[in-house]
């Protein structure tokens, strides 16, 4: 069976899942059965199976099941925003759609990712704006006290989804010119050669952290950056490094900014008295919600996310307490569930990183997938107080547009560097995996 | 390169691990210590999608009912309380703003229609939505009609009526009372009243029981074989008891009496003679008397435990003191000193007498029934322990009798009906007013209603404020009335 055969038969149970996901809600609202499910699955995997024709065109030999796993996240993300918001679904069915555009045209149009490096320092300046057009007055503006999104009128935008995947090309296309010398480099002779992109990255978190103010997205992309660091010079100690440097300039920058201090206080005890009925309200009834969901969950529909009597129980269900929601209604084996068809993606990710024939493709598969785990590990950590709670989405299941687009972009990057790692190996009369 | 990404997945997989056991920690092992948290609301907004289940009278009327407001997301239910005031403090109340009282507190989980896990989730695959389960209690609604009636015109007080074979509670009413309606709007109001009116004097209120613990003395005296009914004691007064003179003024029957039988003293209520028996009987007797009737702990009844009050001696603090400590064990056995007991206890002293000298458990729920009828829970009647023997139990009785045939209870005699009581009357704030006090039960052959009766500051005495009250709520019961 030729991988996009496998591919194709990996998204007829996802459409079906979307579907029984969707019968599951509609049931618990109307109590009754309609076909406006199976419409909406038929639809599901009429789409997913059109982006899978361009796929079988252009990349035939890409891995089979990246493309159905990020179909399920997604279309469970679907199913969950359904269930809290139906006009909220419709909008991210929208984007769905436009995502799924945007990853079609560019496996259309990006023939060779290779291609990315000859314009990395552009990809990199491009993303150094993005990040900080939310600080620019008139289209920028906080939320929570952060900066992430950007306004034109009724339209918001997050660029810390797109900068994400701009900044990985650029450290992967960097790393690659750099990784010799710096691993080369022995202690007594290093220089700021050596030390220089170290500490132009580490500075550039830094500065995020005081110009967006957000702990989850800095951590997210040093975290990927250190990971990209040690894969390119598989030495510890620069990672040891990175991580003292972060710790030290969040350490001090956590204690300095009344922003990120807040956070953490909150973060060491939400349910303090005085607390949990403002700053920590979002984290304790998060945690009350997942409480609730128990070991098998209430049941789609069934978790209380208003008060009767009128109000918010639970705040940002659709974005930042997604996963709650989804402990609260399908308990802690849905949420483990979630968090295995996460792994499978990465895994898959990881997979294309080792099979891939030069540095700058395995440094950028490397740093796609981390930078989605870590992601999730930002927020459904926050979400269950591990660390402080940060407004970053769950890749592919969160509401919002920039993410869903964004990731599907990332998803087209993998795949296309995919496909060229499992084509070479096949024409010189390689294995396929 | 390839091993660093192996080591870069492994270390994902390390932080994937430990986000499992995050979700395992508070989704399971540390999820009861969030549900206990007081700032987590969602059981109780959760309760209030439920329809709870109907509180009804043994006559089946309803006088609890939850109403539908809204629906989708702002879907609710409200209780209702169709008879008003006359079941406020036993049945209680339920309202997200101000919690639960009464049966609504202690029978949540019937009402609110919680079960065990498992039935929850043949529940869940059926897709029955959670429904309470109604309540069949054993109160009569025309006989509570009948005591708020005649004690209104008295003042405050209480009546508690019990099924002395089965300990089936009849009658529960304490006043002033409440409209539960109407409690909402009016919590903090009645909170604050002098008069106490969300107290439910029934189990809550500590009285001075006056004569009407003649009734355990006497219990005590002849099943302990110290003493029978026709044991003969000086009636002079004043006595020494306890180191200071007794005497036989300032309570029904003044006056110096010479030598009688216990019968007759129980029937003119002599306090000498009484307290020099339970002084001869002592402490300890005394007190292993009391306990078998249930003084010195909760009642085991179906109400919350904090909604319940001991009867017995109360030292400074409100300390419960027993036979060890300095206590005027003569005046005690009169009901003076620092005793205090609960109209439910001196109910349970006549219904105890009543049954043959069994303690009954007493008892206001009488089944648990869901919606579509099925019987969930029969709470049987149930023995709590012997008090008295039997035969001392009919010799109480027969002394009982007397008090009513031609002693200080004669307003309690119904025509027809062999009626056993025991007046008492309190003196309180220093002697300006009295707590009345009427126990009794009928027919004394075969006993089918037992009753205690009191009247708060009242100038009238047990015999004739409370007695009349007794009479007419167990004509009403046994159906003459």
């Amino acid at each position: 069976m030729s991988a996009r055969t496998r591919e194709f038969f990996g998204l007829i149970p996802v459409a079906l899942m979307v579907t029984a996901g969707f019968t599951a809600v509609l049931i618990t609202r109307s109590s009754q059965i309609s076909t406006a499910t199976l419409t909406y699955g038929a639809v599901f995997l009429g789409l997913c199976v059109f982006a899978h024709f361009f796929v079988r065109a252009r990349l035939p030999d890409a891995d089979p099941y990246m493309f159905p796993l990020a179909a399920l996240l997604a279309g469970f993300g679907l199913v969950m925003i359904y269930r809290i918001n139906p006009d909220l679904a419709r909008k991210q069915a929208q984007w769905f759609v436009f995502g799924l555009i945007v990853f079609c045209a560019t496996i259309v149009f990006l023939r060779d990712h290779r291609t990315l490096e000859r314009y990395r320092y552009t990809i990199a300046a491009v993303s150094i704006a993005l990040l900080l057009a939310p600080r620019l007055p008139g289209i920028g503006g906080a939320t929570n006290g952060a900066y992430l999104s950007v306004s034109f009128g009724a339209f918001q935008f997050q660029p810390a989804e797109f900068a994400k995947i701009g900044v990985i090309i650029f450290l992967a296309s960097y790393l690659r010119d750099t990784r010799d010398v710096l691993v080369r480099g022995r202690f007594p002779h290093l220089s700021l050669k050596h030390f220089g992109p170290l500490l132009i990255i580490w500075g550039a978190a830094m500065l995020m952290l005081i110009f967006i103010r957000d702990l989850g997205s800095s951590l997210m992309f040093f975290g990927a950056f250190l990971a990209l660091l040690y894969v390119a010079t598989s030495r510890l100690s620069f990672v040891a490094g990175g991580l003292g440097l972060f710790a030290l300039g969040a350490w001090f920058l956590g204690s300095h900014i009344q922003h990120v201090q807040d956070r953490v206080t909150v973060w060491k005890d939400p349910f303090k008295p005085g607390l949990v009925e403002h700053e920590g309200y979002q984290i304790a009834q998060g945690l009350f919600a997942q409480a609730d969901g128990g070991l098998f969950g209430k049941g789609f529909g069934q978790a209380l996310l208003q008060s009767p009597y009128g109000g918010t129980l639970l705040p940002a269900p659709h974005t930042d307490l997604i996963y709650a929601v989804i402990t609260d209604e399908l308990g802690l084996f849905g949420a483990v569930g979630l968090l295995v068809v996460y792994l499978l993606f990465i895994d898959r990710g990881f997979k294309t990183a080792l099979v891939a024939g030069d540095a700058f493709s395995k440094l950028l598969a490397t740093g796609l997938t981390a930078v989605v785990a870590i992601q999730v590990f930002v927020i459904v950590g926050g979400v269950t107080k591990v660390i402080p709670l940060t407004g970053v989405t769950l890749p592919l299941v969160s509401y919002g547009g920039s993410s869903i687009v964004a990731n599907l972009l990332l998803l087209a990057l993998l795949l296309i560097v995919s496909d060229h790692a499992r084509r070479e190996p096949h024409a010189a009369g390689g294995v396929v995996r | 390169m390839n091993r660093q990404i192996t080591q870069v997945f492994g270390l994902m997989l390390i932080l994937f691990a430990v986000l499992v056991g995050a979700s395992s920690w508070w989704t399971v092992f540390g999820a009861d210590g969030l549900k206990d948290n007081s700032a987590n609301r969602r059981d109780l907004l959760q309760e209030q999608r439920i329809p709870r289940g109907l509180i009804l009278t043994d006559n089946g009327d309803t006088a609890a009912r939850s109403t539908r407001l809204g629906s989708g997301n702002s879907l609710r239910y409200v209780r209702t309380y169709p008879t008003g005031n006359l079941f406020s403090h036993v049945f209680g109340y339920s309202f997200i703003q101000l919690g639960r009282a009464g049966l609504e507190r202690s029978e949540n989980d019937a009402l609110a229609g919680n079960q065990n896990e498992f039935s929850s989730i043949v529940d869940e695959l059926l897709n029955r939505p959670q429904e309470g389960f109604d309540l069949h209690t054993t109160l009569d609604a025309g006989a509570q009609r009948l005591a708020r009636q005649l004690l209104a015109g008295k003042g405050r007080g209480s009546v508690v009526a019990i099924e002395p074979k089965t300990g089936r509670v009849r009658v529960m009413l304490s006043l002033p009372d409440y409209d539960p309606n109407n409690i909402p709007q009016d919590f903090k109001q009645l909170n604050r009243d002098p008069s106490s009116p969300l107290f439910n004097r029934a189990t809550q209120s500590g009285y001075p029981p006056g004569s009407t613990m003649k009734v355990v003395t006497a219990s005590a005296a002849l099943d302990s074989g110290r003493y029978t009914p026709n044991s003969v004691v000086s009636g002079k007064s004043p006595k020494i008891v306890g180191g200071v003179p007794l005497s036989n003024c300032c309570t029904e029957g003044s006056g110096n009496f010479g030598a009688l039988t216990l019968t007759e003293a129980l029937a003119k209520s002599v306090n000498t003679v009484w307290g020099e028996v339970g002084e001869k009987l002592g402490k300890n007797t005394m007190f292993e008397y009391m306990r078998r009737f249930g003084f010195d702990s909760k009642p085991p009844i179906d109400l919350p435990r904090d909604e319940l009050r001991s009867s017995g001696v109360y030292g400074r603090g409100g300390k419960l003191l027993d036979e060890h400590d300095a206590i005027d064990i003569g005046r005690v056995a009169i009901g003076q000193e620092r005793l205090n007991v609960t109209p439910l206890q001196m109910a349970e002293v006549a219904a105890t007498i009543a049954n043959g000298g069994v303690r009954m458990r007493p008892q206001l729920v009488d089944r648990v029934v869901a919606r579509d009828g099925r019987v969930k829970e029969r709470r049987k009647p149930e023995e709590v322990q012997r008090v008295i023997k039997e035969s001392t139990a009919r010799e109480v009785t027969q002394m009982m009798q007397g008090v009513v045939a031609n002693g200080t209870a004669t307003a309690a005699q119904i025509p027809g009906v062999q009626v056993a009581g025991k007046t008492g009357t309190a003196e309180v704030d220093n002697g300006a007013a009295n707590q009345a006090w009427f126990i009794a039960f009928a027919p004394a052959n075969d006993p089918k209603v037992a009753i205690a009766v009191t009247v708060e500051r009242t100038q009238g005495e047990g015999g004739t404020v409370a007695a009349p009250i007794a009479k007419q709520i167990m004509q009403y019961l046994l159906g003459k009335g």
